[in-house]
């Protein structure tokens, strides 16, 4: 695929006016790049990147998405024994957020929507907090590391604003810090998303819009969200890179997020990518996708799942072994089951706490109904 | 000291706190060059530079967001929406994170940001710059809700307001932006935050108002007094959260309660204000809760705007009914 040809003359120096054009004729042209190293079969399609001739490097990305993936199962499973509410799956599209946790710096803010477990585990969040949140109990969100991370967002496209604002305050105080903000294709449809993008371009900011395009908005089909044939050139309204990657290539996801970054800690500003992907799971655990997409679809791309293709990639290169995987399974299972039983051992929080940190002290206005509170339960 | 209109008091407390606290940004549309619709912001981009007083897009969503991510990470962004009327994107902001984010990270994160919007009816202005919906915001837990009604209130709570830890949504009754001037002194000395303010002490009945009402509320209680009736006049400030100690205390000593708001009656603060009245207040009423309030209607266009805001002839007609029981 070609390279992306735009190139749009600006001169942040000169006034606002001086890059006005209203009687020139203006033409803009531009291409989306979609970046992929490992095929479907696992082929190398094109010269790797550096970090990828690591074979530690390549295993470290493989436990991150496979721990998400039992993660996932088993959250799933409490789900349906009645152990946990309503859960959201990222069943699939682990390697986008492996590939975001892996690339960041510890110091860097990630605002992301609800899918991104891989990313936020390699973050330093715990298994049992993302259940505590599912679970019911607001302690989940309370990260004991990741303490600038945001909490997991549920209102489609209300975290990109926000992540505009995160990356303003690291501009602001002149920090090699970056923001990555994660989406799905679902809200790249809404307003939200063109403002912060437009703001992202405006102001240079140190800002890395990754999209989730895992195909489907609850019912509804990529095809029916945007007739754009791609996500990725909504980015050149608003005057930033954009590009297309395979979200199922760990590899690719890892080299684009990581480029992203390190153009936006130069200053170089903001980058839109979209990561191709499969929502191979329900929406979330209270849908249904039978009604509305066929079972067809679903096995096709369970041929394109990223776990697959990474792990044959390793054992086409003599990197990975049946027994390997086997411990691997064994170690991150025990893992998941201390988490459970964590998350299922942490009690309720007290009634009173709902009014502890609704403001940083409480009004007097309120401290009746605390008391009330404390009165009926002793 | 100098003697400044309302307008100019915001301008004067944004100024203190931009030079006092190099957290503070100044956000909104026009607010730079333009110095605010109103002059509200005008020279703070001069002398505090452009990142500082920011020219955003025209795109309320992304100031309430950003400002939330602003906020989250240790900025104290104060926010201007144009008018109220363009305020409601910005619901989604506040209300689903801004109000919350305290709550929902467990203190882990918080949000001291500031949304200012000019508000209410009165200078003719076109279509949908002119409602009163500050009870949409008060509905909301987790924030402020804060309306001054003076030069001097307007400076000392809208320090108060940048320096809260938690979300204030400031309210800037426009129609009184120019209508008085006052003396202040720009010492940085904040108001109270949740507190009623008692502009006038009285026996017979309690008047309960606040923003631009405030001053038709004190030229009737100017009126009741030529009548021998002595009102006590109460500006609420915080409408949320609501002081009710002092309007109890006042209602208690007179008796006698009439509530004036420019918003429209059903489900507006006075609602909440009676309520509170009814179950706390009720063996010291001499006489049922008196509401003057807007009506359940659209606010008119500006020919029968006058028609619509409560008048200081409706407010002493319910001080008097209150009286004659």
């Amino acid at each position: 695929m070609t390279k992306q040809t735009v190139k749009i003359e600006h001169n942040r120096d000169t006034p606002h006016s001086a890059n006005m054009r209203t009687t020139a004729p203006f033409s803009a042209k531009f291409n989306i790049s979609f970046i992929q190293f490992l095929d479907p079969e696992a082929r190398v399609v094109r010269p790797l990147p550096g970090f990828a001739s690591q074979p530690e490097k390549l295993i470290e990305l493989y436990s991150a998405m496979l721990k998400t993936r039992l993660f996932d199962t088993k959250a799933i499973s409490l789900q349906r024994r009645g152990q946990l509410g309503t859960y959201a799956s990222s069943m699939g599209q682990e390697a986008i957020g492996t590939a975001a946790g892996s690339a960041m710096q510890p110091e860097d803010v990630l605002v992301p929507a609800y899918r991104e477990y891989a990313a936020q585990f390699l973050r330093g969040v715990r298994m049992q907090d993302i259940l505590l949140y599912w679970g019911g109990n607001e302690t989940g969100m309370n990260f004991a590391a990741a303490k600038h991370d945001f909490p997991i967002c549920i209102p489609i496209a209300s975290q990109i604003p926000q992540a505009v604002g995160v990356a303003y305050a690291m501009q602001y105080r002149k920090e090699k810090r970056v923001t990555l903000c994660i989406l799905g294709d679902g809200a790249t449809s809404k307003g939200d998303f063109y403002e912060a993008i437009n703001a992202a371009g405006i102001w240079n900011l140190p800002l890395v819009f990754l999209i989730n395009n895992n195909q489907w908005a609850i019912s509804l089909p990529r095809t029916a969200q945007s007739h754009a044939e791609t996500l990725a050139q909504k980015a050149i309204a608003a005057g930033i890179e954009g590009q297309q990657v395979d979200g199922n290539d760990v590899i690719a996801v890892r080299y684009c997020v990581q480029k992203a970054l390190d153009k936006a800690r130069r200053g170089k500003g903001s980058t839109l990518i979209e990561a191709l992907t499969y929502r191979l799971c329900d929406h979330t655990t209270a849908d249904d996708a039978s009604r509305y997409r066929g079972n067809d679809e679903i096995e096709e791309h369970w041929r394109y799942e990223p776990l697959i293709r990474l792990r044959k990639y390793l054992e086409q290169n003599k990197c990975w072994t049946e027994a390997d995987e086997k411990t691997l399974v064994k170690t991150i299972g025990a893992e998941v089951e201390n988490a459970v039983k964590d998350y299922l051992a942490t009690p309720t929080q007290p009634t009173t706490s709902m009014f502890d940190y609704l403001y940083e002290t409480l009004p007097d206005a309120l401290s009746s109904q605390r008391e009330s509170v404390k009165r009926r339960i002793p | 000291m100098s003697a400044v209109s309302m307008v100019e008091a915001v301008n004067m407390g944004l100024g203190y706190e931009l030079g006092a606290d190099p957290s503070v940004v100044v956000l909104g549309e026009d607010v730079g060059v333009n110095g605010g619709v109103f002059r509200a912001t005008a020279g703070l981009q001069e002398k505090f530079g452009s990142t500082r007083v920011l020219d955003t897009p025209l795109s309320e969503t992304l100031i309430a967001g950003m400002s939330v991510g602003m906020a989250a990470e240790n900025l104290k962004p104060v926010a201007e929406i144009q008018f109220l009327g363009f305020v409601y994107s910005t619901i989604y902001q506040l209300l689903n994170h801004a109000a919350r984010l305290r709550n929902r990270t467990r203190g882990r994160l918080s949000c001291p940001m500031v949304l200012r919007a000019p508000y209410g009816g009165g200078i003719h202005a076109p279509e949908h710059h002119s409602e009163s919906t500050e009870a949409i915001f008060a509905h909301i837990p987790g924030i402020r809700v804060v309306i001054p009604s003076s030069p001097s209130r307007a400076y000392g709570l809208l320090l108060a307001s940048i320096r809260d830890p938690d979300p204030v949504v400031f309210l800037e009754p426009k129609r009184i932006y120019r209508l008085m001037k006052q003396e202040i002194d720009d010492s940085g000395e904040a108001l109270p935050l949740d507190t009623c303010f008692v502009l006038r002490d009285g026996s017979d009945v309690t008047l309960v108002s606040w923003g631009a009402m405030m001053h038709e509320t004190e030229a009737a209680a100017e009126h009741l007094q030529t009548q021998g009736i002595s009102a006590e006049v109460i500006d609420v400030a915080t409408i949320k959260p609501l002081d009710m100690t002092t309007i109890l205390d006042s209602v208690e000593k007179t008796g006698r309660c009439v509530i004036i708001h420019e918003a429209a009656r059903t489900c507006g603060v006075g609602a909440e204000i009676a309520a509170q009245l009814a179950e706390s207040g009720l063996m010291s009423l001499l006489a049922p809760i008196e509401r003057v309030t807007g009506y359940d209607t659209i606010m008119p266009l500006f020919q029968l705007e006058n028609e619509y805001m409560p008048s200081a002839e409706r407010i002493v007609a319910a001080a008097s009914r209150s009286m004659d029981n």
